[in-house]
């Protein structure tokens, strides 16, 4: 499984999958990365590209009442990117 | 479900609006256990609009108002996307439409059934909403409320905490698992008394009542919509056309096609998403709109799209401007002069 250390831009955190949510609109992204997660076992880490801005809240919202952690959330230009380690 | 070993427990429909953040919270507070589901039909206005704009000086991030109530409450939420069943509510709702394309009375039935399924699917023992009494005119009028019950299927097990003093006695009040004295009869369209249980209940940050939900009752969109069934000769419609319909003008110049003009550069941005088998249009050079036409435009249609994308721009008033259309991964370079304002007849605005 990915080691989730470090977080800032210069280290993101290495991803087992990445979700490409860019288009999308909230709750668009955060029912696919769901969808994603199923797929994955705990402790693993999901990588989703945004561009709704909606992702700046939503995302941090989805990962507490669902049990998993927000490693980073970064803008990258006009879109985001977030990683999340699902929970157990 | 009659086990009282087994701690009680009650799944909402949680819109993320002030009155089923109290609805659950009443139920909470009678110690049972709660979660909430919210569907995604594709017409939620929620923080789409401010997705797609330009953002104000200074505002926050749009945000998802179930999720965020859902991290206010401390509860599960569970997402579930009805989209694409959503669609034949839509087409042909067999209670009609409200005022717009809102099909209101199908749509509570479709997702009272669909939160049933999943209350089953959970094991979890009733139902609940933040419906109020009188509150809006299609779903909420007393005489619905047992029908949407009947026709869904759930007949006695959807408990409205905030309003069920004023209705029968539901099986879960009945078996004693939520004590019907704690329970609100509120009913109308006046917000005082929720505004008054929420600051009882310490709940402050929640999404102003103002709003709808949902595009359907927009009567602008709703005009889109149906302009776009009208031009196909029939009801459907793609996620992408739904989407499309929120943004930017849309002006039909003639039945076989139609275009979409960005308004800010966000909006731009985000037409630019769907270029996918429409035609890309911007003015070469100069500031101004993504033109998306739609339909099945003749060359001459083209070119009148080319002298629309320069008249939404800021060489709306230069001789010639030059529109770069993108097509089918092709481009080519078109120059036109600006349609004169006094050419664009009201009736081409959707």
């Amino acid at each position: 499984m990915a080691d989730s250390a470090p977080n800032s831009a210069d280290h993101p955190p290495q991803a087992d999958q990445t979700l490409d949510a860019r288009r999308l609109l909230c709750p668009l992204p955060i029912l696919r990365a769901e969808q994603s997660l199923r797929s994955l076992p705990p402790g693993a880490i999901l990588a989703i590209l945004a561009s709704d801005p909606g992702i700046q809240q939503d995302l941090p919202a989805w990962c507490q009442i669902n049990g998993h952690a927000l490693l980073a959330l970064q803008p990258q230009g006009r879109e985001w990117i977030g990683w999340v380690k699902k929970g157990g | 479900m009659d086990n009282h070993h087994t701690p009680i427990s009650a799944l909402g429909l949680l819109s993320g609006g002030l009155d089923s953040m109290l609805a659950a919270r009443l139920l909470m507070d009678q110690g049972i256990h709660v979660e909430c589901v919210n569907f995604h039909t594709g017409f939620c206005i929620q923080s789409h609009t401010s997705a797609i704009r330009n953002p104000e000086p200074g505002a926050k991030p749009p945000r998802h108002d179930a999720l965020h109530a859902a991290q206010l409450l401390g509860i599960k939420l569970h997402m579930v996307d009805i989209a694409e069943d959503y669609v034949r509510i839509v087409t042909d709702p067999k209670h009609g439409y409200g005022s717009n394309l809102n099909p209101c009375l199908d749509c509570k039935i479709f997702m009272v059934r669909k939160a049933w399924q999943l209350k089953e699917e959970l094991g979890m023992h009733f139902l609940f909403t933040g419906e109020v009494l009188g509150q809006r005119p299609m779903s909420q009028r007393r005489e619905n409320l047992p029908h949407i019950e009947r026709e869904a299927g759930v007949e006695g097990w959807l408990l409205r905490p905030l309003c069920a003093a004023k209705l029968k006695a539901t099986e879960p009040e009945k078996r004693g698992w939520v004590d019907r004295a704690r329970l609100k009869g509120f009913h109308g369209r006046g917000r005082r008394a929720q505004m008054e249980l929420a600051q009882q209940l310490g709940l402050h940050d929640y999404p102003s009542p103002a709003g709808g939900c949902c595009f359907l009752t927009d009567e602008n969109y709703s005009r889109k919509l149906q302009d776009l069934w009208h031009s196909r000769s029939e009801r459907r419609y793609t996620m992408d056309d739904i989407l499309l319909l929120k943004a930017g003008r849309h002006l039909r110049p003639a039945a076989h096609f139609k275009v979409i003009i960005g308004r800010d550069e966000t909006e731009n941005n985000f037409l630019s998403g769907f270029r996918e088998q429409r035609w890309l249009l911007q003015a070469q050079g100069i500031p101004g709109p993504v033109l998306l036409v739609e339909g099945t435009p003749n060359e001459e249609d083209l070119t009148l799209a080319c002298r629309l994308t320069a008249r939404f721009g800021q060489g709306r008033h230069a001789d010639v401007v030059t529109i770069r259309i993108s097509h089918d991964h092709q481009e080519q370079l078109r120059q036109v002069a600006p349609l004169p304002a006094s050419a664009i007849p009201d009736s081409w605005y959707i």
